[in-house]
This record gives C-alpha cells, structure tokens and sequence, in this order.
C-alpha cells in the first residue's frame, strides 16, 4: 500500500525554483531515501511534506487525506526530525521529551513514561536532567530523533539524520533507523552520503536541481545504466605474455593486467568463464579465484548525475 | 482535552523559561520601580504621585509584554524550535493564544507593581479596581498582540527591540497619559484616536484619578475591535510568513 503519495510537486522562493514538479510514492513499511547534494531541494519537498511550507503546485496524499488542505490531521501520524537540532536548549532532556508530547495531547504520566523509554533506548539516561544545550552533537542528534518519535508517529521524516555527527553515533543512529522500519514504520529520510542511503534504504531517488533523475532500488538503480562486466581472476602467475593470446581468442573481452598475478576481464556482455579458465589451465596457469567487481552506487550516481561524489563530500564539509 | 493539553504546556513552558527568569522578572520591576522613583524626585512631592499612576501601569504593560514577546519569540524562530509548535496538530489560533497569554499575564503582573509601590506613599482608596483590571486586561492584551506582531515582522531580536521602540515610545506619549490629549497639536490628534493604548489609557485615567475623555464603554468596544484585528493580523502574517 502506497502511504505516501506526491504529485508533480513544485516550490519557488521568488523566482528560484527550488522544487520542480515532482513525483513519487512510498510504500508503507519501506525506507524511501532522497539522495542529493546540497541544495537539491531535499529540505523544501520534506518541509512541503510535514506542513512547514506551502507547495506552489502539486497534490499531496499522506494516509488517504490530503496533507495540503487537511495537514492538521496529517500532523498527527507523522514523526519529524529536522536537519538542525531544534529542541530548547535551556530544558533538560527529559523537559524537552515531555513538552514535546504535551504538543500532541499526551497526558503527564504517559508523557513522561515515554519521556523515560526513550531516553533509555537511546543511551540517554544519565543525561536526563541536564539542559539540552550541554549535550554533545551526537547526544542532541540522538536527542532530536527521539523528540520526533515520542508521539509513536506511523511516518518518520528524517532529514540528513547523520549529517556532521561522529562515527560511533553514526552508526547507532543507522541501525536505530532500521530498527524503526523493523516496527512497521515508513520512512522518508534525506542524505548526501551515498553509502547510507545505499545501506538502509529500500528505494532511492537522486534528487539534483529540484527534479528527480532516477529512482529504483539499489539494484533497479545498478541496471539501469549500462555497464561492463568486469571479472578479476587471481592466478598462480602472472599473464603478461598471454594477453594477447587471450584477447584473440575472446574477441569480446578486454584484458587489463593488474598487480599480485591478477587480471581483469572486462566484456560487454556476460560471458562464460570456462573456455578461459581451460586455456588458462592449458598452460599451466592455475586460477584460484574468479569474483564479479559490480560498480558502486556511486559510479551509478556518477554516471546519472554528473555529479561528482568529491563534490557532494565539498559540500558537506562547507555545512 | 488534547488541545488544552498542548495549549497549556506552551503556556507552562514559556512562563517556566522565560518570564520567571530572573532578568526578566527583575527588569519587569525595576524599571517601573526606577521610572517612579524618577518621576517622585522630579516632581518632589508637589503633585500627587496618584497622578502618576495610569502612565506607570500603562508602561509597564506595554515595555513588559511587547519587549518578552517580540524577543522570545524571534529567538524560537532563529534556533528554529518555533517550528515545533507549528508542526504541532494545533491550529494557530490555539498556537497564538498560547503564545500571547504568558505575555499577558507578564503583563498584567508588571501593571500592579507600581500599584504596589503607590500603596506604601499615597491613599489609594478613591480608586475604581474593577475598571483598573479591565484596562489593564485589555491594554495587555493588545499590547501582547502588537508585540507578536512585531516579532511576525522580523528576523532578528535586535530588529524586534528597534521596531517595537518604533512604536512604543509615540504610543506613550500620544496616548493622552503625559501630555493630555486635547492639549496635543492638531495634527497628532487623529494619531493619537488611532492607538489602543490612547484607550486604555483613558479608562485607567478614569479608574484612578477620575478624568476621562471618553465614555467607558466605548473605549471597551474601540479595545475590544483593536484586539480582533490584531489576532487576525497575526494569525494571517503567520500563516504568511512562517509557512513558507
Ligand atoms: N526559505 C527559502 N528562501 C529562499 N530560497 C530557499 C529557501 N529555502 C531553500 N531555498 C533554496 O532552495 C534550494 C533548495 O534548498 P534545500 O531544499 O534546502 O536543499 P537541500 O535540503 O537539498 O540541501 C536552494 O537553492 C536554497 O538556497
Ligand atoms: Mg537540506
């Protein structure tokens, strides 16, 4: 079932047009990532989403209601996690929890039984009762998540939920993601990190100038561009003599040499490997292993978007 | 019951972390404190302080309620946890109540201070409390919603304090409180019955000293009117604004 849907979406701050028209659906349960470099749009179509920014054009359905016209009722169900660490930084944790459950009707005692559950999920128990803003950046991040899901929210809008924090709460804050998914939750996270996107998501879409230029799971997204297939075998010995020999007799099939007795087989099509390995055999070159190096994520993204991933990691450091 | 739960814990909040703080509650009463302090010295004794009375109140209200909202309220918009609120299932209606009702109980709190401090010099017997309160309520409320105002308009604090004194200190001294109205010139005049607080003022001038320039009901109903129009005002410059 499709929880969320958006149609030719569209936002313009005057005359830039941050977000044009677009569209896609996610499917209740899944983590729907939008994987775009600064400036993207990511930020304005989440904000349109949740009810923070008008749309200048397009339909959104959240839940079968209208998120434009009735976004009061939608806000109920949704979880969101901004890009900044927005709770009061004067208020203790444990303050900010429970305030921010008292904005969704939840009465003392429940609020501040969650308040305290999640706190504890968290790692966050001993810091309870200090303010907010003597955390440290993965403390807020982890802080923030938690403010966004006290409400127990059946959609989560992350957005860049790792962007700027250390490793370790890095990787929590991932497998926290999956967890929630594990619960039943749809999600719809931002990032530029490809290898995040590429780890927890289900379906992706590359979001670059305000338009979505491919979307698909991981692996949808690895067919979809043209590309050779690439063998590394590693031998007993190096080839070097038999290149030649070897690219007369394969036509289809580039060699390239690599160091350590290995080589690569490169074709255009897939191609079988044991008329290879026999003439290798043949001259008494034994082959040990034989595994497909598939391209990255990111050489799709690359090849997609133009888009250098070195640029998205400039962009990143600028913020 | 969901709504007032959420309605009251904004209150509770902005009441907790903002008007009881200790700057703010010492500004709240020293500088109504200094101003009669000023004013007595001044005047050494040959006016009554009574007189006094209707302008302190009056500034109190309006330097207490519109300086804590404007700044407290451009200060969430910047670190950006005002977001929260609006992606709160509340409406803004509710939202904007919440917001302006701490102010106005600042307010009001500030009014008496200088009321407080009257008592100890002067007899205050004479004084009409039912008609005090109800212009105190009501020069607090629009002043709190002139102040939200104010902080709708802007981006930074220091631009909240320059545009709020924009309109305060004209206000004080056009509202009939220092100078009497009729003894303004000409052309301040029509200004001068423009402004809510040439109303309110009025009605704490009849309460407390017994002068007035207006019938009492009127007043009631031009504050009353200013009042809508500013929650309005706001409410759409925030829908506006605030929900790019
Ligand atoms: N409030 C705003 N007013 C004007 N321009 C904006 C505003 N918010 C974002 N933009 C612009 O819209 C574009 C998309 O921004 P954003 O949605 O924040 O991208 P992302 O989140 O992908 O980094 C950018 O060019 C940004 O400068
Ligand atoms: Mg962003």
């Amino acid at each position: 079932m499709e929880i969320v849907k958006i149609a030719n979406l569209k936002k313009a701050y005057g005359d830039l047009q941050a977000v044009k028209g677009i569209s896609f659906s996610i499917k209740q349960g899944e983590i729907f990532g939008l994987l775009g470099p600064n400036g993207a749009g990511k930020t304005s179509t989440i904000n349109m989403l949740i009810g923070l920014s008008r749309p200048s054009g397009g339909s959104i359905v959240i839940d079968g209601m209208d998120a434009i016209k009735e976004i009061k009722m939608t806000q109920r169900i949704i979880g969101v996690i901004p890009d900044e660490n927005n709770l009061y930084g004067e208020m203790s944790g444990f303050d900010n929890l429970c305030f921010c459950a008292s904005l969704y009707g939840i009465g003392k005692k429940e609020r501040e039984k969650r308040a305290m559950e999640l706190l504890k999920q968290f790692g966050l128990t001993d810091a309870a009762n200090r303010p907010f803003r003597t955390y440290s950046k993965g403390m807020k991040r982890k802080l923030t998540i938690a403010a966004g899901l006290i409400h127990d929210p059946k959609i989560l809008f992350l957005d860049e939920p790792t962007t700027g924090i250390d490793v370790e709460s890095t990787r929590q804050i991932r497998n926290l993601i999956l967890s929630l998914k594990e619960q039943g939750r749809t999600i719809l996270m931002t990032t530029h990190y490809i290898e995040e996107a590429e780890r927890i998501c289900d379906r992706i879409a590359f979001i670059v100038k305000g338009e979505i230029v491919r979307m698909g799971t991981v692996t949808e997204l690895m067919e979809s561009v043209e590309h050779e297939y690439r063998i590394k075998l590693q031998l007993d010995s190096s080839i070097i003599e038999l290149k030649e020999e070897l690219e007369n007799n394969f036509p289809s099939c580039k060699i390239e040499v690599l160091e350590q007795n290995s080589c690569l087989l490169i074709s255009e099509e897939r191609m079988p490997l044991s008329p290879i390995l026999q003439l290798l055999d043949g001259k008494g070159i034994s082959v040990y292993e034989a595994k497909e190096i598939k391209p990255s994520l990111e050489d799709v993204f690359v090849k997609i978007t133009g888009i250098h991933v070195s640029n998205l990691e400039k962009e990143k450091v600028m913020k | 019951m969901e709504t007032f739960i959420a309605f009251w814990n904004i209150l509770m909040k902005d009441i907790k972390n903002y008007y009881l703080k200790p700057p703010n509650i010492s500004w709240g009463i020293i500088f109504p404190l200094s101003w009669t302090l000023m004013q007595i010295i001044r005047l050494s004794g040959d006016i009554q302080i009574v007189e006094l009375l209707p302008g302190l109140m009056a500034m109190s209200i309006l330097f207490g309620t519109t300086s804590m909202l404007a700044v407290t309220i451009t200060f969430e918009k910047r670190s950006k946890s005002f977001d929260r609120l609006l992606l709160a299932p509340i409406s803004i209606s509710i939202l904007v109540l919440a917001k302006i009702l701490g102010a106005i109980l600042f307010g009001i709190v500030n009014a008496f201070v200088p009321v407080i401090f009257a008592a100890f010099l002067v007899d205050l017997s004479g004084v009409n409390w039912s008609i005090t309160i109800i212009g105190v309520v009501l020069i607090a409320i629009t002043s709190a919603l002139l102040g939200l105002l104010v902080a709708v308009s802007v981006r930074e604090v220091f631009e909240a304090q320059t545009l709020s004194n924009f309109f305060r200190f004209p206000m004080l001294f056009l509202c009939g409180l220092f100078i009497p109205i009729d003894k303004l010139p000409a052309i301040l005049k029509p200004i001068s019955f423009c402004l809510p607080l040439t109303y309110g003022a009025d009605m704490l001038n009849r309460a407390i000293i017994h002068r007035s320039s207006f019938n009492i009901l009127l007043s009631c109903a031009v504050m009353l009117l200013f009042i809508i129009v500013f929650f309005y005002l706001c409410k759409r410059n925030i829908e506006k604004k605030w929900i790019l």
